[in-house]
């Protein structure tokens, strides 16, 4: 039986090299379905995936309070010169948090941008003041020396740790650790730790954590102050902000939602006035973006369907002009001992074979696209073998259905009719 | 027409002993036509033994095709039997028909019907294809058909590469494949020309000597002469069934 199939197979192919042109292009059909399926699914993978790291990243246990400046207004640009504009969290917020959420991981957050030196090497960045904790939170973990401790916060001291790529910057041939860096002008720390290169990892806006410095908070307060002079268009800006954000950890995914919802009752009412704060929940993005990728998933199983139905047409119109043309050669075979069934299995080889052919070359194209996408766009594909499999069988059993009208046909011709077609 | 004045020798006349190959009893085939019913077999009884060479003539319209497609297991009696092989064929459903056809049966065609992309190889092999018979002994059998009908080096050949008279070999070959109970040929040399009309018509007569049981359906009275019997058929009923000269000489050598 085996064997006959192989036989069949190998007939099947035989008749459709009979007509080259018009089997490329009904297997086209198919091909570009396939094809395009798989290259969608590639990219549709690849965002998504990207996404939910960076979620995942931000951590799906926290809640992250940022303080955000709030939108420019001509009163504020009058005001600026002459008078600090305040905004943004404050550290008696940080504390009515950690008393409401005693359980939760409240970790505060202050970012000043300054350019950090060493010798002949500077970066302009953000130092960060924090807590032990943050580590935590923030998923990261250290590289070399140690991350700061409460004795830091306590004593004020002048430990900073490096971000991983703002080590190679400022040192890119010593070892960092018990060096001094010079932040502003200054304004002068002891590295005692690297950490570990987080990637993608996210940071301060504009920025990723492993390009900045890292200080106990109550070093960045007592150096930095709660006001800023940044600098924008040319003019400069006073802004006085005493946190820039709360990571805020709670101890399992189920306590996520409740725990934003008493964050948002807590905090919206005293910044809702200036919009300046933005309540970021990784888990809900998460959630989110898990949805999309299932809407996404919809939309291009009906685009797959549309192009395969397409193509299962195409195969069908060839098929039915096939058979009619074979007329004389069912008869020959149904003379010949053939029974209804041999022909209906013959036909349905040739079709399966025809879109599986489209299948095939369509897979190849479809698995080109997104490492061209990949390569020429730097957006990342990803592509899942069951996907690859998914549309293959899908296109070689497009050919089966749109196979079995013809094939059944073929078959029930009466055999005297079709000895005697021209 | 000579052979109409021949004797009205049927196998009757004497005790018959060879096998019966393949049997009429009384056959009728009607189709209906709208409000007629065209009869186009009206009781027709036949009887060929093995070693037969039968010739069926007729005019058209006289049940000559009808005849021939029931001989062949393409169509059913609408009553009477049809023996093939001693057994009753004229109920059976198209599976059953679609395996006595492949079993029993040789096929040889006015226009030679091989299929046009395979080899000659390949078009031999195909009545062996449907009883899963396609392996190294198909190919030998091929090999040696192919030779037996002088086209031993044609076997990786296209069809279309051959002359009339080589694919009407071709088909002789394919029809001996299954080794049949009998031949089955529709105007076996209707398509070609006189000479090679000749080549085809000695070449059954040698399968004729080798015991092949033949019935050929015709109208050309050169090509029933080779017969040994001839079955005159007109408006579906038998008008004769003649012994021809040549087999009369069989019967005497017999």
């Amino acid at each position: 039986m085996i064997g006959d199939s192989a036989r069949t197979i190998r007939l099947g192919l035989k008749s459709l090299m009979l007509h080259k042109l018009r089997s490329t292009l009904t297997t086209a059909g198919i091909l570009f379905g396939v094809a395009s399926v798989i290259a969608m699914l590639a990219v549709g993978e690849g965002a998504s995936d990207e996404s939910l790291q960076r979620f995942r990243a931000l951590g799906v246990t926290n809640i992250l309070l940022r303080s955000t400046r709030p939108p420019d207004t001509q009163q504020s640009t009058q005001q600026s010169s002459f008078q600090a504009m305040a905004f943004g969290l404050l550290y008696s917020e940080a504390r009515r948090i950690k008393n409401t959420l005693p359980e939760a991981t409240v970790v505060q957050v202050r970012e000043v941008p300054r350019n950090v030196t060493h010798g002949e090497n500077f970066k302009s960045t953000i130092v960060v003041g924090t807590e032990p904790l943050f580590l935590d939170v923030a998923n990261m973990s250290i590289g070399e020396g140690r991350w700061l401790t409460d004795t830091d916060v306590l004593h004020q001291s002048n430990a900073c740790v490096l971000g991983a790529s703002l080590a190679r910057t400022l040192f890119p041939l010593e070892n960092p650790i018990d060096q001094t860096i010079l932040a502003g002008a200054e304004d002068r720390f002891r590295v005692v730790g690297v950490l570990k290169g987080q990637g993608r990892a996210a940071g301060p806006a504009g920025t990723t954590y492993d390009e900045c410095v890292f200080t106990a908070i109550s070093s960045s307060r007592r150096r930095f102050g709660d006001e800023i002079r940044t600098s924008s268009g040319g003019s400069f800006k006073n802004e006085r902000v005493e946190l820039h954000e709360i990571k805020v950890r709670v101890e399992s995914e189920q306590q996520v939602q409740p725990a934003a919802a008493v964050l948002r009752e807590m905090l919206d009412p005293a910044h809702k006035q200036l919009a300046d704060l933005e309540i970021t929940v990784p888990l809900e993005l998460l959630r989110d973006q898990e949805r999309q990728k299932r809407m996404f998933n919809l939309v291009l199983a009906v685009i797959a369907s549309i192009s395969l139905l397409v193509g299962g047409i195409g195969i069908m119109n060839v098929m039915l002009a096939t058979v009619t043309e074979r007329t004389r050669e069912i008869g020959i075979r149904r003379a010949l001992g053939a029974k209804k069934k041999n022909i209906v299995f013959q036909f349905l080889v040739e079709a399966a074979v025809l879109s599986a052919l489209g299948g095939v070359v369509g897979v190849a194209l479809g698995m080109i696209v997104p490492w061209g996408i990949t390569e020429f766009f730097a957006q990342k594909t990803i592509i899942r073998p069951f996907h690859v499999a998914l549309s293959f069988s899908i296109s070689a059993f497009v050919g089966v259905v749109f196979g079995i009208y013809p094939a059944w046909r073929a078959a029930n011709m009466d055999p005297v009719e079709a000895l005697r077609h021209e | 027409m000579d052979t109409n004045a021949g004797l009205q020798a049927t196998a009757s006349d004497a005790v018959d002993n060879r096998r019966p190959i393949a049997e009429f009893r009384s056959v009728h085939r009607h189709y209906v036509m709208g409000d007629n019913v065209v009869k186009a077999l009206n009781g027709v009884s036949v009887q060929v033994r093995e070693g037969d060479y039968l010739a069926i003539m007729g005019r058209s319209g006289s049940g000559k095709s009808t005849m021939l497609n029931i001989l062949g297991c393409l169509d059913r009696p609408t009553s009477g039997q049809y023996l093939v092989g001693g057994r009753d064929v004229s109920q059976l459903d198209d599976d059953a028909l679609s395996d006595v056809r492949g079993r029993e049966i040789g096929f040889i065609f006015q226009s030679f019907n091989l299929i046009p992309q395979l080899t000659v190889l390949e078009n031999l092999e195909v009545p062996l294809f449907y009883q899963n018979r396609v392996g190294p002994e198909s190919r030998a059998k091929a090999e040696k058909l192919a030779s037996r009908v002088g086209l031993g080096g044609r076997l990786m050949h296209k069809p279309m590469e051959l002359s009339g008279g080589q694919q009407q070999r071709v088909a002789i070959a394919r029809a001996l494949m299954n080794d049949p109970l009998f031949l089955l040929a529709d105007e076996a040399t209707g398509n070609l020309d006189s000479n090679t009309e000749r080549e085809i018509l000695d070449l059954m007569d040698e399968l004729r000597q080798e015991g092949v049981t033949i019935v050929i359906v015709t109208h050309n009275p050169k090509v029933a002469e080779r017969a040994d019997r001839v079955l005159w058929l007109k408006d579906g009923v038998v008008e004769s069934l003649t012994e021809t000269e040549r087999g009369k000489s069989h019967g005497a050598s017999a």
